[in-house]
This record gives C-alpha cells, sequence and structure tokens, in this order.
C-alpha cells in the first residue's frame, strides 16, 4: 500500500479529530460533580424539572433557555463545558407564580446544560442537556 | 481503499449536505402583522424566480426573537434612540422632535431609500440624518455605523415595518443602479469573490455551521447575535467583504450607497423587517 | 455607573386580582464577561450585573443570581401573582456598584 501525501495528511486529519474530540469533552466538567455541587452530596431526582434548550444553537452568544420545577425554591443553572460553569440562580419569593424562568445565556461550545432544583421539603432535583453550538460561517 | 472509506466517513459526519431551507414555510408574524417572507423576484432580477427574507433562513429560536417586540432585543436600542429623538444637541439648541413632531411622521420613507434627490444625488437615511444634524442642529456628524446612528435609522425605518420595500431604480436611479449592479456580481478580494457567489448562487446552502442568505436589506439595522448590537447596511457590506480578505469601501462612499441600492432593488416585494434579528 | 444602561419592562397595566401574569424584562448591558483579552493580549476585567430582583408590594416574585455566562442585554421572563393593585419594583445591581430601578403599576380590573 501506498500512501500519497493526500492521503497522509487525511490520515493526520482523521487522527487528531479522534484525539481531540474527546480531550475536548473531557476538559467539562462531569454533569454529576456539578449536581453535587449545588446539592452538596445529596442525590438529586429525575423528575419534578425540565429545561427547555435548543437542540443546536445558531450563536452561542444568545442561546434562549427556560426552566421549570413546580414547588421549587431555587433553580441553579450550570453550563458544564463554559471557562466557569455557573450561570445563573433563580430564588423564587411569595410573589411567584410559577417557579419557573426563561433568560438567554453564553455557551462557550457544544456541551451540558444542567438545571438544578432546590424543592421546599429540601430535596433536590435536576435534569441536564446537550446543547450544540455551531461555528458560524462568516464571521463578519 | 480501506483508508478511503474512513476519511469518507469522518467527512461524511462533518459535512452534512443542507439541501433545502430551514424556515421556508414558516409565517413571520409580528405582534399580529403578517410580513411578506417569500415572494416573486422583481421583474430586473435574471437569475432568480423567488425571493427570501433572511429571517426565513435562521433557526426556530432566531425567528421568535423577531416575532414579538420585547423579546425582540433590538427594541432597547430603538427605545434609546426615542430619548436621542428628544434630546437637544448642537448649537441651534434643537432636537430631531423640533422639526420633526414625532418619529411616526418618517413613515413609508424607509421603504424607498435609498433614492436620487432632486439634486440628482443618491441619498441614503444617514445621510439625512447627518444633513439635519449639521445643518439644522449645529451638531456634530455622526459616525456611519455608530450607536447613536444605527438607533436613529432603526427608529426611522420602524416607521415603516410591513411596508412594501418599492426603490426606484429607473429615471435619475438607473446609472447608480447599474453601478451597484456591476459591483454585485464582481469578484474581489483575495478570495476573488463577488455578491452573487454567496448571495445568489449558494443561498440556502450551508456555509461552515451556517445557513447562507439571500443578503436582502430589508430587515436593517439588524440585531445580530452575534455582536448583540444595532448593525447597519454599510458595516455588513464591510464585514463581508473583510471575510473574502477584499479591502472594503468607505462606509457612506459612492460604492457603498450604489451597492445599497442595488441591494435593496433585490427585495423590492418583501416588507420592511426593521429591526430584524439575525445570528 | 456603566455607560447607556437603559431597561426595559413589560408588566400589563391592569390585572384581574389573583390573576398570574408573565413579566418581561431586558436591561442594556454589556455583560463583559472577564474571558476576553484587548488589543494588547491584557485581560480584560470582569463587568456585570451579578443580581436582579422583582418583587410586588414589597413581596419578593423572584432573587437572580446571575453569571458571566448570562448573554449581554440579560432577559428574564417569569411569573408572578397580582393579588391586589399595587408596584413591581425591578432593580439590578451592577458589579460597579451601580444600582438600575424600574417600577411599574398595576390596577384591578
Amino acid at each position: 500500500m501506498k500512501f500519497t501525501r493526500r492521503d497522509t495528511m487525511a490520515i493526520g486529519g482523521a487522527t487528531a479529530l479522534t484525539t481531540i474530540l474527546p480531550s475536548l469533552s473531557s476538559a467539562a466538567i462531569p454533569v454529576d460533580e456539578l449536581v453535587m455541587g449545588v446539592t452538596g452530596g445529596a442525590d438529586a431526582a429525575s423528575t419534578g424539572i425540565s429545561l427547555t434548550a435548543p437542540e443546536i444553537a445558531e450563536n452561542g452568544n444568545t442561546v434562549p433557555i427556560s426552566v421549570d420545577a413546580p414547588g421549587a425554591v431555587a433553580i441553579t443553572v450550570l453550563a458544564a463545558g463554559n471557562p466557569l460553569p455557573g450561570v445563573a440562580t433563580f430564588n423564587f419569593g411569595s410573589g411567584s407564580a410559577s417557579q419557573s424562568a426563561t433568560t438567554r445565556i453564553r455557551l462557550a461550545g457544544t456541551q451540558d446544560v444542567i438545571a438544578v432544583a432546590e424543592m421546599a421539603d429540601g430535596s433536590f432535583a435536576s435534569v441536564h442537556q446537550t446543547v450544540k453550538v455551531t461555528i458560524g460561517g462568516c464571521g463578519g | 481503499m480501506k483508508l478511503k472509506k474512513l476519511i469518507t466517513a469522518v467527512v461524511g459526519t462533518i459535512a452534512i449536505p443542507f439541501a433545502s431551507i430551514a424556515g421556508e414555510d414558516s409565517q413571520l408574524s409580528i405582534d399580529g402583522q403578517l410580513m411578506v417572507t417569500r415572494v416573486a423576484a422583481p421583474a430586473h432580477m435574471e437569475n432568480v424566480d423567488e425571493i427570501f427574507s433572511g429571517w426565513v433562513f435562521r433557526t426556530d429560536e432566531t425567528q421568535a426573537l423577531q416575532m414579538d417586540d420585547f423579546d425582540n432585543p433590538a427594541f432597547v436600542f430603538i427605545d434609546k434612540a426615542i430619548d436621542t429623538f428628544n434630546k437637544v444637541d448642537g448649537t441651534a439648541g434643537k432636537a430631531c422632535v423640533s422639526c420633526h413632531e414625532s418619529p411616526e411622521v418618517f413613515k413609508g420613507l424607509r421603504a424607498s431609500m435609498p433614492r436620487v434627490n432632486s439634486s440628482g444625488e443618491l441619498e441614503t437615511i444617514p445621510e439625512l440624518v447627518n444633513g439635519c444634524r449639521t445643518e439644522r442642529m449645529g451638531a456634530e456628524k455622526w459616525k456611519w455605523s455608530s450607536g447613536s446612528m444605527a438607533g436613529i435609522v432603526g427608529l426611522i425605518g420602524l416607521q415603516s415595518r410591513g411596508m412594501m420595500v418599492d426603490v426606484a431604480i429607473d429615471g435619475p436611479a438607473s446609472s447608480m443602479w447599474e453601478k451597484g449592479k456591476e459591483l454585485y456580481y464582481t469578484r474581489v478580494g483575495q478570495l476573488n469573490m463577488s455578491c452573487s457567489n454567496c448571495h445568489e448562487d449558494n443561498y440556502g446552502n450551508m456555509i461552515r455551521a451556517d445557513h447562507l442568505s439571500m443578503g436582502q436589506i430589508n430587515g436593517f439595522p439588524t440585531y445580530r447575535l452575534k455582536n448583540a448590537k444595532l448593525n447597519t447596511i454599510h458595516g455588513r457590506f464591510k464585514g463581508c467583504m473583510k471575510n473574502i480578505r477584499a479591502t472594503p469601501y468607505k462606509e457612506g462612499g459612492d460604492e457603498f450607497k450604489a451597492l445599497e441600492l442595488y441591494v435593496a432593488s433585490r427585495s423590492n416585494g418583501l416588507t420592511v423587517e426593521t429591526p430584524s434579528v439575525r445570528n | 455607573m456603566a455607560k447607556g444602561v437603559k431597561p426595559r419592562v413589560k408588566v400589563p397595566k391592569t390585572a384581574a386580582a389573583g390573576e398570574i401574569v408573565t413579566l418581561k424584562t431586558l436591561i442594556s448591558h454589556k455583560m463583559e464577561s472577564g474571558q476576553r483579552k484587548d488589543k494588547d493580549g491584557n485581560k480584560i476585567p470582569q463587568s456585570i450585573i451579578h443580581r436582579f430582583t422583582c418583587a410586588f408590594n414589597g413581596n419578593v416574585v423572584i432573587d437572580v443570581k446571575m453569571a458571566a455566562a448570562i448573554s449581554t442585554n440579560p432577559y428574564f421572563s417569569f411569573d408572578a401573582v397580582v393579588p391586589e393593585a399595587g408596584e413591581f419594583h425591578f432593580t439590578w445591581y451592577d458589579d460597579d456598584g451601580s444600582i438600575y430601578e424600574t417600577k411599574k403599576s398595576v390596577k384591578i380590573a
């Protein structure tokens, strides 16, 4: 088997891809670890909270997200792959009509977005979703 | 042979072909007012049968931002422009409102701009604004793409939202229009590309992870998610030229004015969407 | 005070007693993340709005702790209950010590 220059470049490219991709994703903090950081080590239920985020975000600068956790006193949003994972904590007071909120967030790249709710009884619930962030065509 | 398959597989997963336009059948309704986002191309366009607003090419989430004036972040800049409109500036002690009763008096203007004035010169909204500032208000000119200028141009444009773009291309406008058309189809820059290579030959196709639009300007000034501010028409032309590694023409110069006239005429039949939201 | 900060809020002018209303807020702010560098390669220090609160007649509706991952021109939408006529009070707290406030009153229809 003879390797042309083009083949060699392609192998290099393919190898680089397979080696870079896992290392990129491992740079993000594991979802469980982030959730535990909010709950103080307590387990979080997987029901009772919902997160609405686009599957693919057209621009990482402005990604619309909504969280909803009936009966929660607070909901914390985290972005596992950002330089700093903290995004926001919504604390709901007596004047709130639902324990839900919508905002727009920054995502440095494709990553998991996590929401952790603290319920009135002190228990926790969490949910996470991967949001793909695309690279623009012509930045200008 | 195996190697080739591997390469194809790797490449295949990256370059996902997109043939159709994302929101071709979606309808843009802003606070109950329906916009024309696709319509038969104006007669002067030889290579295109149907024209599409840039809104059509965006994802559902970005599209939604333009459907409600509160969700549309451009309106914070429109609010600021209303303050500017009422604020005295310059040696004559005048504000915009001293001569123009309210922004609403500009209804219809945006839909017909740029246009040739009585002196036979092609004029644009930023030039009208700066004319007022220097001649009537005794104030400093604003830079073409400054925040104040983009805001006021946006506020003036908003008054014509929902009206059909109808830019005159014949009579005294014809020579500038021809010049703009020539610029549109002339390849320039290190990448040797013309406007038409992307926005006529390849709209709807992907450029990396983006859908290429038809390059319509009926929604300008536009709020871009990329830079979170209002972007002007000439500012966008400049950005495109930098992307193809060309030396951009001057904002407000004859080349961009002629190009603005030609590109605006390519959206004749769509509605003014100012201020739109794009990625 | 950061330059050119302007709040926008969407609140219905009237509501029925006990009605649930959706409130929307937007404020113009750069939300400098602290992750960017200037032309000379020096880090631009973080300068954001770090807290947003909304209260109705003194009762907290929502109190948000914000990090640099909130987008430029921060936007929030949430639900409040209007038990009686009164006033919504919106407050944003800037890293530079500035406080931006706006109030909207609601009548009972």
